[in-house]
């Protein structure tokens, strides 16, 4: 399957340098066109029309009940904050999505040696809107002094299986990032499992601000 | 260690935990008593013990005199003064605080003065569970992981008035069993439940709020996490029944809407679909097709 490849800047899922993106034709050769950035132009033509998505939701960018976007889906390649991106791809569809689209989508990315997972246009999709409450949780018990860094991180690989545990990941792919989007499902949904927790909120404050804790 | 343990006593023995931890002792080289009220129960455990240390000798992870030397380390009572010797006993009886409780106040009467007792207790308070012992500075929490014997994890958490000579004498036991103990404080799932229970709880609301079928779940989990198992499997495995009987444990005492029994759960159970033990959960384990596929 062709597929074109508009940004607009670097794409989070395939970032410069990723193999994928050495694949891409023209956009008038490909059956796919892929969006990382620019605004949609709907073509009914390709059998597919992929949206980069970041926080936000497919419906942020198409009309679900315009027949035109029924090749419309939205996309995103998990990726743990600032850690290089996983093998998962998110492929969000919208109630109106034709079946075609979606079963172009997943061959395409298939070929590409990644994971598909189809989800509904939900604020966090599948795995944010899952880790998010729980990491939340493991950084207040740190605050409240349940265990060390260490021992809760060991639990969960030793007691789990986890390739590495829950805090070890939110620092190494940045506690600054992971306030934006712990923010984001707080305001979505409101419930205080979501909300930001207090080591989160200090690294961005540092971050944007430029001010390690003692200076402000 | 402030006390020399020599002889560990496991009670509960002939259930699914203990049987493990009596292995864990014995295998460490300690002398092992296995106590469980029921006689069958201790049976069937020491059948299923012989079968697990000879796939060891054939895989060769163990020698025959090795399998033989953690065969005569263990027996087994019905008696709970046949713990009279012990120096460490840990506890893995039915989860039940009242049942606990008492249990400690008989083992009070039969044991030594100065003899260290474990909970296993995975929901629990510690010290509730030790406030049944006229000596709860003697009494620590000691949560293995199923399965004991293969699990290396153990999750040490004293209780308030636990001294700390006792966790101390109970970590360094542990270690010498070849575990890996990790400290946490005595509140309700303390590291791996408190964080698990209501993870899986989500994975379920996600299903319920049709965010993705359970397999497109699962698979983000592995594919983008790299767990071994996704959350609806892992639950299957477990047995949503279990499940619910956790969220009941924790939501009353902890009052997290996240530990709450997920409507969708309650329903499935309700229906029979129990996970693998039942045939069909989240997956169908006949079919293989998928639940609300
Ligand atoms: N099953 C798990 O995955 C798991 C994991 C970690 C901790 N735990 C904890 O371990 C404990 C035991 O769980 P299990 O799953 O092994 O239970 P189980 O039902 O398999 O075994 C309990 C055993 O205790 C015996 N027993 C009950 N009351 C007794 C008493 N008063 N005196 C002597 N024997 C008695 C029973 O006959 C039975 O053999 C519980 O506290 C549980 O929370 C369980």
């Amino acid at each position: 399957m062709k597929y074109a490849f508009e940004t607009a800047g670097e794409s989070r899922s395939f970032p410069n340098g990723d193999a994928f993106l050495n694949g891409a034709v023209g956009r008038d050769q490909a059956d796919v066109v892929i969006y990382s950035g620019p605004r949609l132009a709907p073509d009914p033509r390709k059998t597919v029309i992929l949206i980069e998505l970041g926080e936000e939701c497919l419906g942020d960018h198409i009309d679900d009940d315009n027949p035109a976007h029924a090749n419309v889906l939205g996309f995103a390649r998990y990726r743990n904050g600032d850690d290089p991106p996983s093998r998962l791809i998110e492929l969000v569809r919208h109630p109106k999505a034709s079946e075609a689209a979606i079963a172009a989508a997943r061959d395409l990315f298939a070929a590409a040696g990644l994971e598909v997972s189809l989800c509904n246009d939900q604020v966090g999709r599948i795995i944010n809107r899952l880790v998010v409450p729980k990491y939340n949780a493991a950084l207040r018990f740190l605050d409240e002094g349940l265990a060390t860094q260490a021992d809760m991180d060991l639990t969960c690989k030793l007691g789990l299986g986890y390739p590495d545990g829950p805090i070890e990941r939110v620092v190494r792919g940045g506690l600054a990032p992971y306030y934006q989007v712990s923010k984001g499902l707080f305001e979505a949904f409101g419930t205080s499992a979501f909300a930001p927790p207090r080591r989160a909120r200090i690294a961005f404050k540092q971050a944007t601000t430029g001010t390690a804790p003692a200076e402000r | 260690m402030t006390r020399a343990i020599k002889t560990v006593g496991v009670c509960g023995a002939g259930g699914t935990m203990g049987a493990g931890i009596a292995l864990v002792a014995a295998r460490a080289g300690f002398k092992t008593i296995s106590f469980d009220m029921s006689e069958g129960a201790l049976d069937k455990a020491a059948k299923q013990s012989a079968d697990f240390l000879d796939k060891s000798v054939s895989r060769g992870k163990l020698s025959g005199d090795g399998r033989n030397a953690i065969v005569a380390a263990m027996s087994r009572t019905t008696s709970i003064d046949g713990l009279r010797d012990c120096d460490l006993v840990i506890e893995a009886v039915f989860e039940d605080l009242s049942i606990k409780r008492d249990l400690l106040g008989r083992l009070d009467d039969a044991c030594a003065e100065d003899a260290i007792f474990a909970s296993n207790t995975s929901t629990l308070s510690i010290t509730e569970i030790a406030s049944g012992s006229k000596h709860p500075e003697r009494v620590v929490g000691m949560h293995f992981c199923l399965p004991a014997q293969l699990m290396k994890l153990i999750e040490m958490s004293p209780g308030i008035l636990t001294s700390e000579a006792t966790f101390r004498t109970a970590w360094q036991w542990t270690e010498a069993c070849g575990q890996m103990p990790v400290k946490t404080q005595d509140k309700p799932g303390f590291i791996l439940n408190a964080l698990l229970v209501p993870f899986n709880n989500d994975a379920i609301r996600a299903v319920e709020a049709g965010v993705a079928t359970p397999a497109d779940i699962d698979r983000a989990i592995k594919a983008g996490l790299g767990y071994k198992m996704g959350p609806l499997e892992l639950l299957d495995l477990i047995g949503l029944d279990t499940q619910v009987r956790l969220c009941e444990a924790f939501y009353p005492i902890t009052l997290d809407p996240r530990a709450a029994t997920p409507p969708l759960l309650r329903r499935m159970v309700a229906a029979g679909l129990l996970g693998r033990k039942s045939g069909r959960g989240f997956f169908d384990y006949q079919g293989n097709a998928m639940f609300g596929a």
